[in-house]
């Protein structure tokens, strides 16, 4: 990114589009159905007028989601927890609800960027970039998120773990809009865990990883690790997952189940870490997030 | 596109394309020269301004969208030529050096306070990370920010 900085001019945005705002969800609906691929969605713009000041997109239909209040907000429903996908990054980082229900949620979305950017930037924001270091990305998919996608057709309910679909690339279709994240009640005396390492606190991370999971009679019962920033897409570490499930987590166990971590990603080297030390720090990532979330489903860690 | 917002508690009409950011709106055609264009990726908070009271990216923000909003730059915070607390304390304290970063940081320390009025050291730093110093300053804005606290206390 730095090299980029000096070569393009990022001081105006040399697109032109048209400037749509509408009112409605069913008149965004519209206007998606009707320019579709020429479209972008504009929710908190912090990554979508990067892009655009880079040239990496050049969108000629800018559709803005600042008028569509039903988008926005944060409750608790028969069906767990909705959060609106154009909620500020913020407003979920200031919620009473999900600092009780989500703790894991709170902590990931605290990490993102800086005080301006959460103020700026929403949660479906944060997904639909797509990028594979998402913080908010690897907490959802630890929580079992449901995506839900709208079009005029209809809707469509989307898990997490199918919409990634590379860097940048999801499995919302151009017609498709993101218009709310649900997240299931979590279990009763479930152990959670948000690690991120980055250069610098407001860094976007060089590898992060969240873990959530229940204990049963002593033993790892629910369990799911996800990680980011080592594969085109955050990924779930299905074998350390499969390992640890219906097993008592002694020391040697956690160990094993983070070597393990290494079949599920496939990291490259880049600006902020090379794949070799992605690769340890994923292992000792998922150690340490493993040991608190055991402490805190109260099986003692370590 | 014309566009309608409070300005430093100034009601504002401006004409602008729908490409037009909100820093260029400031400083181009407003002549509000405070906010500073830096990095212009969203880096370095040079561009921060008070959104409905809020710190805010103008360098990434979009003129359009502020239509109907409130708007709060470095300009707007002095009161019948009396400085506020936060720019005297950034005086007194040496907390200015080539003065760059200045204004982002004394909206940013200023949405701050106004939230958390008795912060600590750790959550001053929290809270002003998205606002870069290159002079390195960081100890005396500390210091500006914590006695600005003290003061408005009074």
């Amino acid at each position: 990114m730095s090299m980029w900085i000096n070569r393009i001019d990022t001081h105006i945005l040399p697109i032109n589009f048209q400037y749509h705002a509408p009112k409605t969800l069913e008149e965004a609906l519209k206007l998606l159905a009707e320019y579709g691929d020429e479209a972008k969605i504009l929710s908190g713009g912090t990554d979508l007028l990067v892009k655009m000041k880079q040239r990496l997109i050049e969108p000629r239909h800018i559709i803005s989601l600042r008028n569509l209040t039903e988008l926005r907000g944060i409750r608790e429903v028969e069906g767990g927890i909705h959060i609106g996908a154009a909620t500020k990054l913020r407003e979920i980082e200031r919620s009473q609800i999900i600092a009780e229900r989500l703790p894991l949620l709170h902590e990931a979305v605290k990490a993102i960027g800086s005080i301006q950017i959460r103020n700026m930037g929403t949660i479906g924001g944060n997904l639909c970039n797509a990028s594979p270091a998402a913080d908010s990305a690897v907490a959802l998919m630890a929580l079992g998120a449901e995506l839900h996608a709208q079009s005029i057709e209809g809707e469509r309910i989307i898990p997490i773990e199918n919409f990634f679909k590379g860097p940048g690339a999801t499995a919302l279709k151009p017609v498709e809009l993101l218009t709310a994240i649900r997240i299931p009640p979590p279990p009763e005396n479930y152990g959670w865990a948000f690690r991120k390492i980055g250069r610098t606190s407001l860094d976007i991370a060089t590898v992060n990883a969240a873990v959530l999971l229940t204990l049963r009679g002593g033993r790892i019962d629910l369990c799911r690790i996800a990680l980011g920033a080592v594969a085109p897409t955050p990924v779930r570490a299905v074998r350390a997952e499969e390992h640890l499930r219906g097993r008592e987590p002694t020391p040697e166990l956690i160990q094993e189940a983070s070597e393990l971590v290494v079949e599920d990603i496939s990291p490259i080297t880049d600006v902020r870490g090379t794949a070799e030390y992605r690769v340890e720090a994923s292992k000792a990532l998922v150690r340490d997030a493993l040991n608190l979330s055991i402490e805190r489903a109260g099986g003692g860690g370590r | 596109m014309k566009i309608r917002f409070k300005l430093n508690g100034r009601e504002i009409e401006a004409e602008v394309e729908p490409n037009t950011l909100l820093l260029n709106l400031l400083r181009e055609h407003l002549h509000l020269t405070g906010a500073k264009y830096g990095c212009g990726i969203g880096e370095c908070g040079a561009c921060t301004v008070l959104l409905d009271g809020e710190p805010i990216l103008s360098c990434l923000t979009l003129a359009v969208e502020v239509d109907g909003r409130e708007i709060t730059t470095i300009e707007g915070l002095a009161r019948d030529g009396e400085l506020h607390p936060l720019q005297r304390a950034f005086l007194e304290e040496g907390a200015v050096q080539c003065g760059f970063c200045t204004p982002g940081m004394i909206l940013t320390a200023k949405a701050l306070l106004d939230e958390n009025p008795n912060p600590s050291e750790e959550e001053i730093r929290e809270y002003l990370k998205g606002n870069l110093c290159r002079c390195t300053g960081y100890v005396n804005i500390v210091k500006a920010v914590k006695r600005a606290a003290e003061e408005m206390a009074r």
